[in-house]
């Protein structure tokens, strides 16, 4: 654990990511102290430009609404959906994968079929089309990004419990009578965790990502203010105020890029051999 | 090389089949009546408009028949029609099509060939101030969104520099005709071209990057040097060209995301093409011409990766050997 | 062996290692010549440096590693003083070399006459088309079948012994004065090492080159060099000619290497009771096909194992040798039911290993176990050794105390000491970790052991150690062995009776002293011709 931690603090990027990602976490905790009203409420006169008064300084929509407070409770939305829907993913992916590695065969075949169908279908038109269809709702979005998102998940750990199957251990493993559920769970599995780490983690700034282009063509949660409404919300009015678009547009690109460069650092750290290829 | 070409069109069309399922099974799956879905917006349409929609796909027959009826009306090309537009949604995908192509086609190889173009430069310079300029430059295009990075477009380079439209495929009522068209159409597609191409420059960057790292730790990089060949000959001649393998399966892969990203580049630029199609139909609930779009939009991944697999085996002998 | 003048002289090389590595310097003050007309083998064990200094002269150093002290002399230049350009105009034309694997050191992606007629181009001689006709001539000299066609081939449709022909081709193409030749046999089978290592004498002769021979093999250098120089440790311990060094060795490290070979005159066989083996082999058959199914592409049919019989008797070692594709790792495989043979039948105690299935299986599976090649995937990296030990006891009920208590015991047969339990493999050498990989084998108390491969990845003093280890349980625990292997060297030391193999047949089953003294079929007496360092051996003996 200590050599894990050196090496991610060898990678300066991911230091500064982790900073950046803690501060997004904060911020999307603290929001209901920081902004106790809610951030649909009309709080001064529309398209108030930011800089202009003390208590708002990203100013206001197009319905008055303040700006700085949306952000950060879209924090909240884009952390949750990006998180959730990335844990959904790797519980539909990390068994098929394992099943598919393992057992080879018809197993694998079928699984991969069906992997290699979801991994071709346009998967952001696939998401609209989901979440038209079962309504907007935080739970669509999540099921919506997981069913786009798991094929990788299931190639890699398939790839990796594929070589590791014909691993010399593994095959001892058998000799000495372990079960297949044993084999899978201490001998294969564990050793798959560094690769589904670093998967995992840019998954998250894909997830969030994809919310947020949801959200902006108008299918995000209704009842949740999120970084991607907000800047569909304002994408006609871009002319007159070009500040409701821009804010909301930089946080995604920060929360995205810390979560990149942490997932870099983590490769980093977890896969020293294979990284230092690239260095 | 033809058996290949019949071989992966016979899975294409497995694939699509899947498709047309998958869709059939939505309309199913989503709350309320079918006919109702298929209708659009709940309660927009007739009494007389659902029941022929009834009839027409045997809605009180059971499942499995009705989903044959659904299928072979696709494989006739009938994507049903549009109650809103009243217009069959082939046809309304159709006429949109060409604009999104040429979207679509623009971006690809603008990224693919800037991609790969800096990620040749950034590994050849590995370590030194141009490769950190340019993998930072990618990574920043890999974590911004693509919608936003269009409206920041719009906003610097046609709202306050006016050096490009910023909206539609041509100047509306320009009476542009030939030459002068096409390039009227060129000034339009500069800023969406290039926005949508934006993410996948930064993808085709970073894998190009890397792969070329990694080819250049193999044993026959060093066999060339042994032969006291100049750098730049074994830059292209042996690490560049097998460097492209996995950059072109990544290529065919990705080129069917870009129909998904024209969705949002299309919103923002009003381009008449199948994404902002898309786009309006959501507002309207309209499922026929959204599953419509998916469809084609498969269709059109499914293209791509046939020509990139076709690729692929003239590039690698060993793909074509086995 | 013509005394005549260096054509390249190493004064006091030393190249640096990447801080943090296992010691400072890969070559510590290694001066040595080589002459004109001479084979000279650099021979030492995996991390003595000879590897590094091969690639000094070449200017083909890893990125973090250089040189930093001394001399390269070569026609008047010091090559470590040399830039870029001056030394790749050397490269290819002056210095030529070749490679361990012959499988990915060349381009996939080009054919065998474009890389061979770059070599040309690289210095800018002749016109394409003569740089072809120069690619045939070529690989007609260094042997190929029909080289046209070679010619046109891509690399991947070649065997390994016919891209390490290819790579010579190369390396000769501009007659250089000096080839280097890097482990260029080391991934080969024994008869295709003893035909390269023919032609690159036959070359050496023909073209008056000098030839730097890096090699771990004492048999190779036996076979080929008319100079030695062992190193250890980055430096060179001692130098002389072959016949000095190979038969009065002076330093001790030298020695002990000598002596670790396992010496080709077969042991005593001792009177077994043959009455009653303990494994009968009936007919066992493997077939692997590829390819076929829906859009019948043309099946690929491999017999990997074509009706194979044979017996095990108790307290018996049989060797299954056989060169890579002869299926001698798939009799071992289908033997503990890693494999489901497809005919055939494993009889154990009297019950047939080949049908059982699920809890019978694996009750059966305690008593016949496996040790595996690879030392580093042999054992899971993120158990401690204990439990790897422990493991397949508690899976068949044993206490988990009981089972660790054993563990620690079986540490100390394997010669380990018993803390090791709480230490994970990384912490251990290939050697060590060999020793637990048969104490977990052990751990379930088996009557048979089937060792794949179990000394190959390993140097040749680690070998002979675990090999005595081998034997030493054998005789303790009254174990039954089955010996896979590709070296007849460990096989002659070890076995008492050796099956041969070859493409999924047994092509001669007898005791050791018949197979290595009396073969009686033709591939069995060409493999053992193959042998490198056997005639000179024969030669001492007398």
């Amino acid at each position: 654990m200590r050599d894990f931690w050196k090496r991610f603090k060898r990678n300066r990027g991911a230091v500064a990511g982790l900073a950046i990602l803690v501060l997004v976490i904060l911020i999307a905790i603290l929001a209901p102290l920081l902004f106790p009203q809610s951030p649909w409420k009309m709080v001064q006169r529309p398209f108030l430009p930011p800089l202009t008064m003390e208590a708002l300084p990203l100013g206001t929509d197009a319905l008055g609404r303040n700006v700085l407070s949306g952000l950060a409770y879209g924090a909240q939305v884009s952390l949750l959906i990006g998180l959730v829907s990335t844990v959904v993913s790797l519980l539909i992916g990390i068994p098929i994968g394992a099943l598919a590695g393992y057992f080879g065969g018809i197993v694998d075949d079928a699984l991969m079929r069906f992997t290699e169908f979801f991994q071709t279908v346009p998967n952001f038109a696939l998401a609209i089309v989901l979440v038209a269809i079962f309504e907007p709702s935080v739970q669509s979005i999540i099921g919506a990004i997981a069913i786009v998102s798991w094929p990788p998940v299931a190639r890699l750990v398939r790839g990796e419990v594929l070589s590791l199957r014909s691993r010399e251990y593994v095959e001892a493993a058998i000799l000495s009578g372990q079960k297949n559920s044993t084999i899978i769970w201490r001998q294969i599995l564990p050793n798959t965790l560094s690769p589904i780490i670093v998967l995992a983690s840019l998954m998250v700034a894909t997830a969030i990502l994809l919310e947020s282009s949801l959200s902006f063509l108008g299918l995000g949660d209704p009842n949740l203010m999120s970084w991607g409404y907000m800047i569909g919300a304002a994408r006609t009015v871009i002319r007159q105020a070009w500040w409701l678009s821009f804010f909301p547009g930089f946080a995604i690109l920060v929360t995205v890029l810390a979560l990149n460069l942490i997932g870099e650092g983590l490769n980093d750290a977890l896969n020293p051999r294979l990284s230092r290829k690239g260095k | 090389m033809l058996r290949f070409i019949a071989l992966r069109l016979v899975k294409a069309a497995v694939i699509l089949i899947a498709i047309v399922t998958l869709n059939f099974f939505l309309i199913h799956a989503a709350p309320g009546d079918p006919a109702a879905v298929m209708a659009g917006e709940a309660g927009a349409a007739d009494q007389i408009f659902l029941d022929q929609l009834k009839e027409q796909f045997g809605l009180d027959k059971p499942l499995l028949t009705q989903l044959g009826i659904y299928l072979g009306g696709v494989v006739q090309l009938d994507l049903g029609f549009s109650y809103r537009q009243q217009m069959p949604v082939a046809d309304l995908i159709l006429d949109r099509l060409p604009a999104t192509l040429l979207l679509t086609i623009t971006a690809f190889v603008i990224s693919l060939v800037f991609g790969v173009l800096a990620g040749v430069l950034a590994s050849a310079r590995v370590g030194k101030w141009s490769d950190t300029i340019i993998s930072t430059i990618a990574l920043l295009f890999y974590a911004t969104p693509l919608y936003w990075a269009a409206l920041m477009a719009v906003l610097l380079f046609s709202v306050e520099l006016n050096w490009l439209p910023g909206f539609g495929y041509e100047t509306v009522g320009g009476g542009y005709t030939g030459f002068a068209r096409a390039l009227d159409i060129g000034e339009h597609l500069i800023l969406p071209a290039l926005t949508l191409g934006l993410f996948f420059m930064a993808v085709y960057m970073r894998m190009t990057r890397a792969s070329m790292l990694e080819v250049s730790t193999l044993d026959f990089v060093k066999t060339a040097r042994a032969k006291g060949l100049k750098p730049g000959i074994i830059q292209w001649r042996h690490i560049f060209r097998n460097a492209m393998l996995p950059v072109l399966t990544l290529a065919g892969l990705q080129a069917g995301q870009l129909v998904g990203g024209a969705v949002l580049t299309e919103t923002v630029f009003a381009w008449p093409g199948i994404g902002r199609l898309m786009f309006d139909a959501l507002a309207q609930r309209d499922y026929n011409v959204l599953l419509g779009v998916f469809f084609v939009s498969a269709a059109m991944v499914l293209l791509f990766n046939l020509i990139t697999d076709i690729l692929y085996r003239v590039v690698d002998p060993r793909i074509r050997a086995s | 062996m013509s005394q005549t003048k260096p054509v390249l002289r190493i004064n006091g090389l030393q190249i640096a290692l990447p801080e943090g590595a296992d010691r400072p310097f890969a070559v510590d003050g290694v001066s040595l010549e080589l002459n004109a007309g001479e084979i000279l083998c650099i021979v030492g064990e995996s991390g003595s440096g000879k590897s590094m200094s091969a690639n000094a002269m070449m200017g083909l150093l890893p990125d973090l590693v250089h040189p930093t002290a001394g001399e390269i002399l070569f026609d008047h230049m010091d090559l470590l003083k040399l830039s870029e350009d001056e030394l790749r105009d050397l490269r290819g034309r002056k210095l030529a070399m070749i490679f361990q694997e012959p499988m990915s050191a060349l381009n996939p992606l080009m054919r065998v006459d474009d890389q061979i007629a770059e070599v040309f181009e690289a210095h800018n001689l002749l016109t394409p088309a003569q740089r072809r006709t120069r690619a045939i001539e070529l690989l007609t000299e260094v042997g190929i079948p029909d080289p046209e066609k070679a010619a046109r081939a891509y690399p991947f449709q070649l065997s390994g012994g016919q891209r390490q022909r290819v790579m010579i081709a190369m390396a000769l193409a501009l007659e250089p004065e000096i080839l280097i030749a890097d482990e260029p046999t080391t991934a080969l089978d024994v008869t295709t090492q003893a035909q390269i290592l023919d032609l690159i004498a036959n070359l050496q002769e023909r073209h008056g080159m000098a030839v730097m021979f890096i090699t771990h093999d004492f048999g190779v250098v036996a076979e080929i060099a008319d100079r030695v120089a062992v190193m250890q440790f980055g430096k060179i311990v001692e130098q002389g000619n072959a016949s000095d060094v190979l038969d009065n060795p002076q330093h001790e490290y030298t020695r002990k290497l000598i002596a670790a070979i396992p010496k080709l005159h077969t042991g005593e066989t001792e009177e077994l009771d043959k009455s009653k083996p303990i494994l009968e082999v009936v007919g066992l058959t493997k077939t692997y096909r590829s390819g076929g199914g829906l859009f019948g592409s043309p099946e690929r049919v491999v017999h990997a194992v074509n009706r194979i019989s044979f017996e095990l008797g108790v307290g018996e070692t049989l060797g299954v040798v056989g060169e890579s594709g002869s299926g001698k790792s798939s009799v071992g495989r289908c033997l503990v039911r890693l494999q489901d043979p497809d005919e055939g039948s494993v009889l154990l105690n009297g019950e047939d290993m080949a049908a059982l299935t699920g809890e019978r299986l694996r009750t059966a599976r305690k008593s016949i176990q496996m040790i595996f090649q690879d030392p580093f995937a042999s054992l899971n990296p993120r158990s401690r050794v204990g439990r790897i030990i422990a493991e397949g006891p508690i899976a068949h009920g044993v206490p988990a105390k009981q089972a660790y208590d054993r563990a620690a015991e079986l540490l100390e047969l394997v010669g380990l000491d018993p803390s090791a339990i709480d230490r994970y493999p990384h912490e251990f050498s290939g050697g060590q970790r060999q020793r637990i990989g048969i104490a977990r084998a052990l751990a379930l108390e088996p009557k048979i052991i089937i060792a794949d491969e179990a000394v190959s990845a390993l140097d040749v003093s680690i070998q002979a150690q675990v090999l005595d280890l081998l034997a030493e349980l054998k005789q303790r625990l009254n174990l039954s062995l089955v010996f896979i292997t590709h070296d007849l060297r460990v096989a002659a030391q070890i076995c008492d009776r050796i099956a041969v193999m070859q493409k999924g047949n047994l092509v001669e089953l007898g005791t050791a002293d018949e197979i290595f003294n009396h073969p009686r079929s033709d591939y069995t007496r060409s493999l053992i011709e193959a042998i490198p360092g056997r005639e000179k051996e024969l030669a001492a003996t007398g």
